[in-house]
């Protein structure tokens, strides 16, 4: 499948996820390459946001979720019992459609995670929330105002403060669902070049509505869709130029190409 | 849309519009009434109570000895008594009332929630009474070995029952402040690699801290007006509580003094404007906590913090 040449960094192998009774997304296998950027398109409902949500288990604070089959993260299985998952989130991060910046300050936000995780402390905590508002492209914009609510800022700088948060607690994946869909064009343009200068360092996987973005952006490209089930399916999976310039299903196909809307 | 039906059938929506207008006025006419009583209630206040204001000199107003048989009218250790019995309630309540409403919001599992918020309404509804009677023969007995003091009516056991009484109203405030704290911030605390206790005591609680100011406002609102239970548990000594050790003595609040000598005061005397004083200084104290309460939930609102 995908991934060739570089290391994979996730396996997952049979995916189910069932919501109570409810089939949200069948069998899914994939490889997700290590530091590449992964996009997942197709319509909604079709399981993208559960998908994601199951790479760091945040399924599990949804009462009624339940995962089958594997999932490898660097060989180990995270869905196994016994899985710690505080620590696997903190390895693979999370940012959300809608930009969650906490109600306090632009350096608390960013410090909460080194401070919760007692990674740091006075000098080396305020370095470590300048380096992840510099990773994050934030750190011109509010170097002088780090004391400042981070509700004040725009809904772009809150989305890019979000990054930075998630970054300093040093993850090795960063999932985004949808994360440009509450944002204005120019906003959403500085996240994607923010996405491809992060992708050096980290692996990234992004659920997102817009095929441009995902085309523009991505490495590697999975499409779901809804099955005759009303389960989401991976209907096709392969690198970006592949899956946008020769699709293999049909399915794809009509969706790149705006039949289905 | 509205008018095209109107239009088509005239009768029914005439008739509409009339019942529409009575009903109108009918809740302006309450609404407005309420506010009347309201507005009555206080008036008489001032009519019963302004005279002391008069008749006795600031100087004495605020001395230190309530003393009415000998013309005494010091109201300084009753007022101090309210404060010290109402701020220690609140002190011991509010952390016992926030971490209730979080096990409640975020620990317990749905079964037990359903169970506790009931429950908790039912703890509002026990006549003070009975809170004061069980105070007095079990909590006072308790805190009297304990002290192994004199007596077990103390300002402390006051503290204690109204703590309690106070209680309800600071869970279910604490409890909706958690509840209006978005998901999202929920999730970016987990997703972050903090467990759930890191993520309530660190996101979720600040994120409500403005509702837990009210809720401790309004706590407090409730234990300053209490008058039955802290009766029948402070010991009703009025007597300057200025010291740390004043704590385990008895004390008299405002309240208690105006229920325990309104039955036996001359109606238009000097001792009965005095009670109606304090009942007007009372009242002016629950009006500025419940003002304060009300200008935070407003500031919460304009800024937004809460969706
Ligand atoms: N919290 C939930 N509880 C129950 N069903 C859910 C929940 N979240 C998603 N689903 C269901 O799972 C299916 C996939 O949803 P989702 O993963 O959000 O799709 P997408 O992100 O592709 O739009 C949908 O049919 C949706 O109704
Ligand atoms: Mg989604």
């Amino acid at each position: 499948m995908a991934g060739d040449g570089a290391g994979v960094k996730f396996t997952v192998r049979e995916l189910g996820v069932r919501y109570g009774e409810r089939l949200a997304l069948r069998d899914v296998s994939m490889d997700i390459a290590e530091k590449k950027i992964t996009a997942l398109i197709g319509p909604s409902g079709c399981g993208k946001s559960t998908f994601l949500r199951c790479l760091n288990r945040m399924n599990d604070t949804i009462s009624g979720a339940r995962a089958r089959g594997r999932i490898l993260l660097d060989g180990a299985d995270i869905l196994a019992p016994g899985t710690d998952v505080v620590a696997l989130r903190q390895r693979v991060g999370m940012v959300f459609q809608r930009p969650n910046p906490f109600p306090q300050s632009v350096f608390d936000n960013v410090a909460f995670g080194p401070r919760v995780l007692g990674l740091a402390s006075g000098r080396l905590l305020a370095s470590l929330v300048e380096s992840g508002l510099r990773a994050a492209d934030l750190w011109d914009e509010v170097k002088d105002g780090l004391a400042q609510d981070a509700l004040a800022l725009s809904l772009g700088q809150q989305q890019r403060l979000c990054i930075a948060r998630t970054i300093a607690v040093a993850p090795e994946v960063i999932l985004m669902d949808e994360p440009c869909s509450a944002l204005d064009p120019i906003s959403t343009l500085r996240v994607e070049e923010l996405m491809r200068t992060l992708a050096a360092r980290y692996t990234i996987v992004i659920v997102t509505h817009n095929m441009h973005q995902a085309a523009r952006v991505s490495d590697f490209t999975g499409f779901f869709w809804i099955g005759e089930d009303q389960a989401g399916l991976l209907a096709e999976y392969g690198a970006t130029a592949q899956v946008f310039t020769r699709p293999r299903d049909r399915r794809t196909e009509d969706y790149i190409t705006g039949r289905f809307g | 849309m509205k008018q095209g039906r109107g239009g088509a059938r005239g009768a029914p929506a005439g008739r509409t519009r009339w019942s529409e207008f009575a009903i109108v006025a009918l809740i302006r006419v309450l609404g407005f009434s309420t506010v009347g009583f309201v507005l009555l209630i206080f008036a008489f206040l001032l009519r019963e109570g302004l005279p002391v204001f008069f008749e006795l000199p600031a100087s004495t107003l605020l001395g230190r000895l309530w003393y009415p048989t000998f013309g005494s009218f010091g109201a300084l250790p009753l007022i101090l008594g309210s404060l010290l019995v109402t701020l220690l309630a609140v002190l011991i309540a509010l952390p016992l009332g926030v971490a209730s409403a979080v096990f409640i919001r975020e620990v317990a599992p749905r079964w037990a929630r359903e169970v506790l918020k009931p429950l908790i309404e039912v703890l509002a509804g026990i006549p003070s009474v009975v809170l004061g009677f069980f105070g007095m023969s079990v909590v006072a007995p308790l805190v009297r070995q304990w002290l192994g003091a004199p007596t077990g009516l103390t300002a402390f056991t006051g503290a204690l029952v109204l703590a309690y009484m106070s209680l309800p109203t600071i869970i279910s405030v604490a409890e909706d402040a958690l509840d209006a704290v978005p998901r999202g911030y929920r999730d970016a605390g987990l997703a972050m690699g903090a467990t759930r206790w890191q993520t309530t005591w660190r996101v979720v609680v600040p994120a409500g801290r403005s509702g837990v100011i009210i809720a401790g406002m309004l706590g407090m609102g409730r234990a300053i007006g209490e008058t039955m239970a802290v009766m029948m548990v402070t010991g009703n000594a009025a007597r300057l509580p200025l010291d740390a050790a004043a704590l385990f003595k008895p004390v008299r609040t405002m309240t208690a003094t105006i229920a325990a000598e309104m039955g036996e005061v001359a109606r238009g005397g000097v001792h009965y404007h005095a009670l109606f004083g304090i009942g007007i200084l009372l009242f002016v104290l629950t009006f500025l906590i419940n003002l304060a309460a009300a200008r935070t939930i407003l500031r919460r609102r304009r800024k937004g913090g809460l969706r």
